[in-house]
């Protein structure tokens, strides 16, 4: 293991942290979503793959790729509302299969529009020219880009913690996700609720997927494997908890850069059998609650 | 204020209430009282809106309730405190009581109607910035009706407020009755404590097995022990 300095190690775990915020960012729509609706979002990786479109989109059109920040979320979310209106509302009370059925095949849809639009074959993802080049951050270089991913994942933790902390209609969601029944005898109309959480947990998505695209580029499928990897952070983390988004989706991303470092052959395998140990000393995840399913 | 005729109402497929009438004037306290599962706090959930399948009328101020969903209810100035009182974990007492505006159109004067909530619950006042579920039962109890009461209902419904508490804090509550009254809030009130209910109640509905089977003032009942002995005795 000779030149595995204490440096490479220190940058590899901030690579991680870097992943992670993809992986947060992803997870705590998925975790919203599940936590106030109980719909499992299988078409989750959609939106995010669909972001990167959008924001691949806005620079063809001759857009940066700051526009790009602001026209993802923003469209991918008006997306998420339509699809919540229109097709997932009618199968509330029917049971979780339902909508869990109808987001995997509106996933194959998606993917297959962009396709159509966009052709099979992917599309590289230029970083933007202000955050090219590394930055000696104290323990090494270390990739401009991905600290930039990191700053930017804060920003929106941090928004979404004021909104869900300081604002009414936080409290409602708070609530909400607690006990429906007392929020709709309180007087609130819980399905306009739903919609917002579900237009804010997809427009997320989107933004993961626009900021995830320089690092990865840009196909069709790239939503299915963050999919997979994203129900590990929720398992982890705790379903319908957004403190277990964040810390699973960090230790995810740190566990898959590190044994990426050390047992490259592992790195795949490694995140299933953390969740796999988990599960076996507290099947409610990190900071889940008993029976939620049940 | 509230009248209900002919309420039908099924869980699955049995039918737990069966033409129930009952009327709440302006100003009144009204009790329902029966056995466990004679159908009251089934009558008051049909009230607010949270059974599905159900049958007959349900006016509120001048207003068919029934097909409209049940968060219309509680603008219209219809609250409810369920037996279960339902203090939302993870929020503060302040974030609860907060809760019981955010639907209202009271909700811009929200800070000061929560000092004003607490000046009537002073054990809420100081425990404003606390974890709502690490309260007492009968302090959550409080907390419920505190919650139900901030955006100035017309009519309060309140199923068994009593319940697991310490007898001191009844009292306490059942003064506050007294004084929601005197203020001018109408109060439907399911209660197992029969004689305490009674005794602050102006008429009460004797529930048996989904149906209204007596109708009576409130003094009247207190003296027939027979109606109490055949229909509330535990």
């Amino acid at each position: 293991m000779a030149g595995l300095s204490l440096d490479l190690i220190a940058v590899q775990l901030f690579a991680g942290l870097a992943l992670g915020a993809i992986y947060v960012l992803f997870a705590i729509g998925l975790s919203l979503i599940f936590g106030m609706l109980t719909v499992v979002n299988f078409a989750h990786g959609a939106f995010f793959m669909v972001g990167a479109y959008v924001g691949l989109f806005v620079l063809m059109m001759g857009g940066n790729f700051w526009l790009a920040l602001v026209v993802v979320p923003l469209a991918v979310g008006i997306i998420g509302l339509i699809v919540e209106r229109f097709l997932v509302r009618p199968l509330y009370g029917r049971g979780i299969d339902y909508p869990l059925l109808l987001t995997f095949g509106l996933s194959y849809i998606m993917v297959e529009l962009i396709r159509i639009a966009f052709g099979k074959t992917g599309y590289p993802f230029d970083t933007p020219e202000l955050l090219q080049g590394a930055v000696d951050i104290g323990i090494g270089y270390f990739p401009l880009y991905r600290l930039f991913v990191l700053g930017a994942a804060t920003v929106v933790l941090l928004v979404l913690w004021l909104f869900l902390e300081k604002t009414s209609f936080g409290l409602i969601i708070r609530a909400g996700a607690r006990d429906p029944q007392i929020v709709r005898v309180l007087g609130v109309d819980a399905s306009r609720v739903w919609l917002v959480v579900f237009g804010i947990g997809t427009g997320i998505a989107g933004l993961a997927g626009v900021l995830a695209a320089p690092l990865q580029g840009v196909i069709p499928e790239m939503g299915s494997t963050i999919l997979a990897e994203a129900f590990v952070v929720t398992v982890v983390g705790g379903m319908g908890s957004i403190g277990g988004a964040v810390v699973a989706g960090l230790l995810v991303g740190i566990v898959v850069s590190m044994t990426s470092l050390f047992a490259p052959e592992m790195a795949k395998v490694s995140i299933f059998a953390l969740m796999a140990i988990v599960l076996l000393v507290r099947p409610q995840g990190f900071f889940g609650r008993a029976g939620l399913m049940s | 204020m509230l009248s209900v005729s002919n309420l039908n109402a099924w869980y699955g497929a049995s039918h737990v209430l069966q033409d129930i009438v009952l009327d709440v004037n302006k100003g009144e306290i009204v009790c329902l009282i029966g056995r466990n599962g004679a159908g009251k706090t089934t009558t008051l959930k049909s009230i607010i809106g949270l059974l599905d399948k159900i049958r007959g009328s349900i006016v509120f101020k001048n207003e068919e309730l029934l097909g409209q969903p049940a968060h219309r209810r509680f603008s219209r100035g219809l609250a409810y405190v369920p037996e279960e009182r339902r203090i939302v974990q993870g929020l503060t007492v302040r974030e609860n009581l907060r809760l019981g505006l955010v639907a209202s159109p009271l909700k811009a004067r929200e800070a000061a109607l929560i000092d004003e909530i607490a000046m009537i619950f002073p054990r809420l006042a100081e425990r404003l910035d606390q974890e709502a579920v690490t309260m007492s039962g009968g302090e959550q109890q409080m907390l419920a009706i505190a919650r139900a009461m901030i955006a100035k209902p017309d009519l309060i419904m309140l199923d068994e407020p009593s319940e697991g508490i310490m007898p001191v804090l009844v009292d306490e509550m059942f003064e506050l009755f007294r004084n929601m009254k005197q203020q001018g809030t109408t109060i439907l009130l399911v209660e197992q404590n029969v004689e305490l209910a009674l005794d602050i109640a102006d008429r009460a509905y004797v529930l048996d097995q989904g149906a209204v089977v007596h109708h009576a003032s409130a003094q009247a009942l207190l003296a027939d022990d027979e109606i109490k002995e055949r229909y509330c005795s535990v």
